[in-house]
């Protein structure tokens, strides 16, 4: 009985050697082409100076502009940028969920043709840029914050469609089969199974969407949606650092309010 | 005396699309108030078996009857009406976890109330006091508001128990009811569906995996394996060795 | 038979929890529709005129493709660059955020203070900023990117370090290991698949980001979707954000088969 040691396991750790040598020309390639493609422009000496009056208008903030009555102040334009975010998300979270239902697979869908089509729906409107949306909705409904309250509303719908679609994919059938079991019929299935088992995660989900909406909400002043953003570009554009560090100083301190209490919020519905 | 066997099976058989055969050629009769324990091994059919019976799973051939009715062109309300005298446990109890028990419960009632009034929670009074007193023959009736999610394994399904009686149910099917449970609840859980097999007349099918368990309850036990039966017998005839035979390979 | 029920506390038995958020929920609704002017009859009035635009963006113009191939690519390309410069970054601050790492709580907890508020920032405002300073260009871009890919990954890494194994750690560490190598024979291997993964996922989502920072004059194929608006354009308008939609696609597509292919 002769022992012949086979060739193959050379031949396998040689490919596989080369394997990781040919990812990493890949990459390399990648890396090559996007550097060389852009070109690199203002790195000049006024860089160095605009950050030197950003970071001067940082240190030393308009206080003034915090509260002043007008309505126009950094208080009430926070105010209003919330408003847009919980407004936009809470229409958002009631659309999302039918469409939730469309995007999920279920058991008598095989070839998956109904969620297939809802996934792809899905995908399109997370991708449509929401600055495109608050564009076109003002052209609907005026500048304002209804336009951006419209932009956030239908933008969400994307992320919150998906992941409630997800929740109800992998949710425990259990209790639905249980009432099935008991004779009940669809609408009672429904409601009296699966909605309290998937709710507390529809509402955690709407919950971190909400977060990611008050970002949003303070952007799309920008083009004129209302809220924060508006005077934030003005005063970038007209170089009034001490407005922008006030106004920055204002969004971080709304952001982590509502981060911290969202999580709060999120914690104890687990 | 011959009184109609309240379920029975001719010639059923499942075979699933891929070709796997679920149950093959079943042929037996259950007279109305037995304790019937299926055993088996894992895999040899007896929850599609048990499933068949409340429409859960269909079959591909022969005729289910209960009490005396074939149950296969059952649609829509008529076979609402089937499985409300069908109630049913599970493995996992397949509670609402986040609710409580008093709803719970009462989702055991749905058949009997019109989808609005259900869906609104407008039970009635006697059903509440009827969900009291379920969970009561459960022993559980102090933990009427608590969520379902707060008891143990053993709890949880006496009150999946408590929520199949709401339905006034002819037949309970359990099907592996104390496979996630330790030995003491386990014979509580099994003494229960003992005291309601014979204080209500409920004929009670059980699978169970243990053939000792099966032995200390049943009034009959059937075993399966690969979707056949393989063996039936009165309690009074059961032998050890025949049982074993079950579960050998050979 | 006497029905022994638990008294519930008059708190659960008149729901007063459920009411109150119920309360709240409409009151923070209502304020909000005054402050933000919403009115559900206005946008049927003026339903028109955003019909009469979804019409005409739904006639793309097909032969301004290839006048945005190039935009596009440098989109793309700011997106590669931004992300690997954010990510490069967040590894030493991750792996001094890790609880499991450093055990100086105030060390940690100031790390974690600096990642949290980089990570307010929206991305469209550090665009702003950083065009003032760099001037209209992928540059600003890139620095967007990288920063908001810093925020973004960091916090997902040091999550993940906090779930490694410690035991090869401690292994090292009797061994008569300095801090450096025990990070890079013993975390990192645990590490790089998932680090890796979060890379790809932040890649997707800073290709979607980058199409937009354009518009504010950060480079890329944004600078033409401000113009095709700007100038009404919209069946201009639809061909860029077709094409966004495609490359976008595409690169989701290959990051989740190389996600599924590494996990």
């Amino acid at each position: 009985m002769q022992t012949t040691i086979s060739k193959k396991p050379l031949t396998m750790t040689f490919w596989h050697r080369w394997r990781w040598l040919l990812w990493l020309v890949v990459v390399a390639v990648i890396y090559l082409w996007a550097v060389t493609g852009l070109h690199f422009t203002g790195l000049q000496g006024s860089a160095a100076a605009v950050s030197r009056s950003i970071v001067h208008g940082l240190v030393q903030p308009d206080w003034s502009y915090v509260y002043n009555g007008s309505g126009e102040d950094l208080v009430s334009l926070i105010l209003q940028t919330l408003a847009i975010a919980f407004l936009g998300t809470f229409i958002s979270a009631l659309i999302s969920v039918p469409f939730a239902f469309w995007a999920a697979r279920s058991q008598h869908d095989w070839r998956h043709v109904r969620s297939g089509s809802g996934k792809v729906v899905l995908t399109l409107i997370r991708t449509f840029p929401e600055i495109v949306l608050a564009i076109m909705f003002i052209k609907a409904v005026g500048p304002g914050s209804y336009a951006g309250v419209l932009a956030v509303s239908i933008h969400s719908i994307g992320m919150l469609g998906k992941l409630f679609s997800e929740a109800i994919e992998n949710m425990d059938r259990g209790a639905d089969e249980a009432v099935v079991s008991a004779g009940g019929n669809g609408a009672q299935v429904f409601v009296l199974a699966t909605l309290p088992t998937i709710l507390p995660e529809f509402i955690s989900y709407t919950l971190y969407r909400f977060e990611i909406a008050v970002r949003s909400a303070s952007i799309l002043g920008m083009v004129g949606a209302g809220g924060i953003g508006t005077p934030m570009i003005f005063a970038i554009q007209t170089r009034n650092w001490p407005r922008v560090g006030i106004i920055l100083l204002g969004i971080v301190l709304m952001v982590l309010l509502i981060d911290s209490l969202s999580e709060q919020l999120r914690k104890r519905l687990i | 005396m011959e009184a109609t066997p309240i379920i029975s099976f001719k010639h059923v058989n499942k075979i699933y699309e891929n070709g796997t055969v679920g149950l093959k050629d079943i042929n037996f009769d259950i007279p109305r108030g037995e304790f019937l324990v299926v055993v088996g091994l894992s895999g040899a059919g007896k929850s599609t078996l048990l499933r068949t019976i409340n429409r859960m799973h269909e079959i591909t051939s022969g005729e289910i009857r209960i009490e005396d009715e074939p149950i296969d062109q059952y649609k829509g309300r008529a076979l609402r009406l089937l499985r409300r005298k069908i109630g049913m446990i599970f493995q996992n109890f397949n509670l609402v976890k986040r609710s409580s028990v008093a709803k719970n419960v009462l989702s055991g009632r749905v058949s009997y109330y019109p989808t609005w009034k259900s869906i609104l929670g407008l039970f009635s009074a006697v059903d509440r006091q009827k969900a009291v007193q379920s969970l009561q023959r459960v022993s559980l009736a102090e933990k009427f508001y608590a969520r379902a999610d707060e008891l143990s394994g053993g709890q949880q399904q006496r009150v999946a128990i408590a929520r199949t009686l709401m339905q006034d149910p002819k037949i309970i099917l359990a099907d592996e009811p104390i496979a996630s449970l330790d030995p003491l609840t386990t014979k509580t859980v099994m003494d229960i569906l003992k005291r309601l097999n014979q204080e209500d007349g409920i004929t009670v099918i059980v699978n169970l995996h243990s053939v000792a368990l099966a032995r200390e309850y049943a009034d009959r036990i059937v075993g399966l394996r690969a979707g056949e039966v393989v063996y039936d017998q009165q309690i009074a005839d059961v032998t050890e060795t025949d049982l074993n035979r079950v579960y050998q390979t050979v | 038979m006497i029905t022994q029920i638990p008294r519930r506390p008059w708190t659960q038995r008149w729901h007063v929890k459920p009411i109150a958020w119920t309360i709240l929920i409409v009151v923070l609704l209502v304020t909000s529709s005054h402050m933000t002017g919403v009115d559900v009859a206005m946008f049927f009035t003026n339903f028109g005129q955003f019909t009469d635009l979804l019409m005409r963006m739904s006639q793309p113009a097909w032969d301004y493709l290839p006048v945005i191939i190039r935009p596009l690519y440098e989109t793309i390309q700011m997106a590669i660059l931004g992300t690997t410069i954010g990510a490069a970054l967040a590894i030493p601050f991750s792996v001094l955020a890790a609880s499991n790492l450093v055990h100086n709580r105030w060390l940690r907890g100031g790390i974690r203070l600096v990642l949290d508020l980089v990570r307010t920032l929206p991305d469209l405002l550090l665009a702003a900023i950083f065009v003032a300073i760099f001037g209209i260009g992928s540059t600003a871009g890139v620095v967007t990117l990288a920063i908001f890919s810093f925020g973004m990954v960091s916090k997902l890494f040091y999550e993940v370090i906090e779930t490694i194994d410690m035991g090869p750690l401690e292994a090292l560490e009797s061994a008569g290991a300095n801090q450096l190598t025990i990070i890079w024979y013993a975390v990192l291997p645990q590490i790089l698949n998932q680090f890796v993964s979060y890379f790809l996922y932040t890649l997707e989502i800073n290709v979607r980001a980058s199409t937009v920072l354009g518009y504010l004059g950060a480079g890329g194929i944004g600078v033409f979707l401000q113009r095709s608006l700007n100038e009404f354009n919209y069946s201009q308008t639809a061909v860029i954000i077709l094409a966004t939609l495609v490359v976008v696609m595409v690169i989701d597509g290959v990051s989740n088969h190389l996600r599924r292919v590494l996990l």
